[in-house]
Parts: C-alpha cells; sequence; structure tokens
C-alpha cells in the first residue's frame, strides 16, 4: 500500500517519463489537460503505467473523471484499499 | 516552360556521418560504416548475418526524450535530418500553406510494429501503447517532419521499396513545377536493422555473409562481392522554386533538372537482366532535364553489392549513355554507407549534389578486382569533376521493380 505522498511522486515520475514536465510541476490541484498540457493520448499511457506501478486497474470509463493530479492520486489510494 | 527547381538545404544522417558535413568529409576519404553488431538478439535468433551499417550517430543522442519516445526510429532519423537540411537552407520566413513534404520510407515502423507484438502477446492488449499505430505507420516520418515543419501544403510518402527516397525527389519536383508548392523537404529514412528484416533478406541470399570483415562486405561491381550490408538513417533535401529562392538571396547548391520513374513489370525481386526499365527510366530523366548524354559527367550508381544487380545497371548506363560511358565517373557510395533501403535514394542525392557543387566524386571502396563484365570507370578514390556545365545523375532501383533516376544540373 502506498500512501498519498507517494502516490504523487510515483505518478510525478510517470508523467515526466512520458511529457518530460519536471516532477516539481506535478502537483495536487493540476489539471491534467489545461495545467500540464498532457493530451489524451499521453493520459492513456500515463493511465496504464500508474496501473503497473500501483497494481490498480482504471476503468477507461473512469480516466474522463481524473480531471486533477489529486483525482488520480485519490483514485488509486481507493483501488488500493 | 517549367518552373526551374533548385537544391538549397541539405541533411542526412548516416553510417559514415551523422550530419552532411562528416559524412561529405568521409565519403570522399573512403571510410566504411559497417560493423559487426553486438545486439543481443543476433546471437539470440542465431542470425546468419552478424554484422550492418547503423547510424553513427544515434537519432536518440540528438532528439529529446520526449520525442524520442512518440516517434519510430526511422522517423526520428527522418526529423533530425529535415532539421538539418532546413536549418542549412538558411530559410527564416516561408508561407506554410506552400511548403510541402515528401518524405519516404521502404519498411517503415517495423521496430513499432513488432515490439508492440510482443507486447500484446507477453503483457496483453491493455500494455499497448495509444501511439502504436501512429509511430508504426509508414508515412509516420513524412508527417513528422511536416508537424516539425509547419508544412501544410501536403504532406506525402512515396513508397517504393530501395526507389523510394529517390521517387520523393521526383514528387518533390512535380509538386513544385505543378504550382502546388514552392518550397519542398523532401528525402527517405530507413531503420530496419532489425532481426526480422535482416532474417528475411539473409533467407533470400541478399545480404553479405562476410561475418569476419565487415567493413569490407560491401563492394560494388566486385567480383567476389556476395550481397549487400543492410544500413540505416535518412537524407533530406530542401527543394525550392528558382525564383523563391533568388528573391531571398540563398545559396544554391544545384538545380533538381529532371526525374523519371518507371516500372519493370518483369519480376517482384529480380531486376529486369536487360534493365531495360533502369534504361527507360535513365532515358526519361535526361529528357526531362532537357540534357544531353554527353552532358553527364558522373553517376551516383545503385548499385548495392549483390551479385545479381549490378550489372543490370550497368547494362542500362550503357544503353543510355552509349560510348560516352568511358567519360563518366561512377560512384558506388553504398560501398561505405551499406544499402539504406528506402533513405538511400536521399542520401545518395545529398551526395550527388556536393559532386556537383564542389566538382567531386566520392570514393568507392572495397573494389580489389573489377568484375570484368561490368566495365565502369568506377572512382575508387575521390576524383575531381569537370568544370564548365554538367550534369550528374543518381539511380534507385527497388524491389517490386521500380527504377527512379534523378538528374542535377550544376549552378555554380
Amino acid at each position: 500500500m502506498a500512501s498519498n505522498e507517494e502516490i504523487l511522486a510515483g505518478l510525478a515520475e510517470i508523467v515526466n517519463e512520458e511529457t518530460g514536465l519536471a516532477p516539481e510541476a506535478v502537483e495536487l490541484d493540476k489539471s491534467f489537460t489545461d495545467d500540464l498540457d498532457i493530451d489524451s493520448i499521453s493520459m492513456m499511457t500515463i493511465v496504464v503505467n500508474a496501473e503497473e506501478k500501483f497494481g490498480v486497474r482504471i476503468p477507461d470509463e473512469e480516466v474522463k473523471n481524473l480531471k486533477t493530479v489529486g483525482d488520480a492520486v485519490n483514485f488509486i489510494s481507493g483501488a488500493q484499499a | 516552360m517549367a518552373r526551374k527547381v533548385v537544391i538549397t538545404g541539405l541533411g542526412a544522417t548516416t553510417p559514415i556521418g551523422g550530419d552532411v558535413p562528416t559524412m561529405w568529409k568521409n565519403a570522399l576519404i573512403g571510410v566504411s560504416g559497417a560493423h559487426t553488431l553486438t545486439d543481443d538478439w543476433v546471437t539470440k535468433y542465431d542470425l546468419p548475418v552478424h554484422f550492418a551499417a547503423k547510424a553513427s550517430t544515434p537519432a536518440t543522442e540528438i532528439l529529446t526524450r520526449v520525442e524520442a519516445k512518440r516517434l519510430d526510429p526511422s522517423s526520428q532519423f527522418a526529423v533530425v535530418a529535415a532539421r538539418e537540411a532546413w536549418k542549412d537552407s538558411g530559410i527564416t520566413e516561408v508561407d506554410h500553406d506552400r511548403l510541402a513534404v515528401a518524405f519516404a520510407t521502404g519498411i517503415g515502423g517495423v521496430w513499432t510494429l513488432l515490439d508492440a507484438w510482443d507486447t500484446l502477446r507477453e503483457k496483453g492488449p491493455r500494455r499497448v501503447l495509444p501511439m502504436t499505430v501512429p509511430m508504426l505507420m509508414p508515412n509516420g516520418a513524412a508527417a513528422a517532419v511536416s508537424l516539425d515543419l509547419g508544412a501544410r501544403a501536403g504532406a506525402h510518402t512515396p513508397v517504393s521499396a530501395c526507389a523510394s527516397g529517390t521517387e520523393a525527389l521526383h514528387l518533390g519536383l512535380e509538386l513544385i513545377r505543378s504550382g502546388k508548392a514552392d518550397v519542398v523537404m523532401a528525402g527517405g529514412a530507413e531503420a530496419a536493422i532489425h532481426p526480422l528484416p535482416m532474417a528475411s533478406f539473409s533467407s533470400m541470399q541478399a545480404l553479405s555473409r562476410r561475418n569476419d570483415d565487415p567493413e569490407h562486405a560491401s563492394r560494388p561491381y566486385d567480383r567476389d562481392r556476395d550481397g549487400f550490408v543492410m544500413g540505416e538513417g535518412a537524407g533530406a533535401l530542401v527543394l525550392e522554386a528558382e525564383e523563391h529562392a533568388l528573391a531571398r538571396g540563398a545559396r544554391i547548391y544545384g538545380e533538381l533538372a529532371g526525374t523519371s520513374v518507371t516500372a519493370d513489370a518483369y519480376h517482384i525481386t529480380a531486376p529486369d537482366p536487360e534493365g531495360l526499365g533502369a534504361t527507360r527510366a535513365l532515358k526519361a530523366a535526361l529528357f526531362d532535364a532537357r540534357a544531353q548524354d554527353t552532358d553527364v559527367v558522373h553517376v551516383n550508381a545503385h548499385a548495392t553489392s549483390t551479385p545479381v544487380g549490378d550489372k543490370p545497371e550497368y547494362t542500362a548506363l550503357k544503353a543510355s549513355l552509349g560510348n560516352h560511358l568511358e567519360n563518366v565517373a561512377v560512384s558506388a557510395t553504398k560501398s561505405q554507407t551499406g544499402h539504406l533501403l528506402g533513405a538511400s535514394g536521399a542520401v545518395e542525392a545529398v551526395m550527388t549534389v556536393l559532386a556537383v557543387y564542389n566538382r567531386k566524386a566520392p570514393a568507392t571502396i572495397n573494389l580489389e578486382n573489377q568484375d570484368p563484365e561490368i566495365p565502369l570507370d568506377v572512382v575508387t578514390t575521390a576524383r575531381d569533376l569537370p568544370a564548365g556545365d554538367v550534369v550528374a545523375l543518381s539511380n534507385s532501383f527497388g524491389f517490386g521493380g521500380h527504377n527512379a533516376v534523378i538528374v542535377i544540373r550544376n549552378t555554380n
């Protein structure tokens, strides 16, 4: 079980790998599309990498609800429980 | 009167140099880009051929990590070469609606396709990256270059195996002549040093098996040639309507004076032994350029170093140029670079343009005992070309019976 801090750090790493964005830029209140400029294709890659990293399943229909980094952290945290 | 098309920018990433100045310096010296492969897949799959001519500068050393991640290796090479050519052209302002791309490939995204297939089988569909199809599609390189330059007058991908790169120049010339574009980024890219194409070319006995001496394996016109050497990389040329180039005071390397593409309709892989399709292409390209046979001073030959391929090209040259062929300096630069498949025509076009611009024919290495059936005047050490008004040819032939020829005329 990863803590929310660990999930955030892990997500930041995945986002950095996919987009080159500095990990520090990946903060809880940031919107994936509006703030981080992540397109839908990158988002799907990030989702699949997060699934593997955290051992969870993020259904496709759930992805559109993950508007901010915080939404993703909360979802992953809940899915691990 | 058709619009005149000139060449104002050159780019290349090849086994004998990661940029044009390095490649050209080496092409004049005469070096081999072929080396023993150290990749684990060579032994893992017990491939019969253990060497190839890899790009001397990996594209991943030039592109950012994120750029490289979204591009198949073939498209990575395309972007590297196109950026060099664009910078070299000195174009600072362009009407993007009048800028086109004609970027060819022979095989396309083979690495992406087969990596994704492995992922699908080993990890399931969820793990197949969403970018897989846009990365593996054959137009991936043209699309990447179009995006990079903001080229909106069409992004085209001629695909004709090993004639692809030359066919891209043919298309580029047509786009400008017909008034559809003023500037075209034309070229070819290939990254097929992958176990599957290597195995397939080996099976058809097309690759040299000189495993103990890779540097001497590519030996066009030599009696002991035994196949081609796989190469990889890209070449890119900025084609520009002459009036457009003159208006901005561009440095002009030469004129793309004429081109031609024909098909053998003879056999899927074997060249027509009489070289009839190649002869028609040569004659048509010279006619298109309004050039006389006697204007030709240099040929960058297709000459891949296969036992069956090199001779029909000689036959075609003889049929097209007659006795004047004795006065033509022929270079087979695949002896140095290996065979870059769909990129070869573009890289050799860069060499041909530089040969005319610098009046210097590049070296053909590894010619020890010239095949008596191919009595060409082969340039074994770089040689001066005549002054005055001249033309040079670059030939490319591809599986499928594709023949493509370009004619470069001096402007200096």
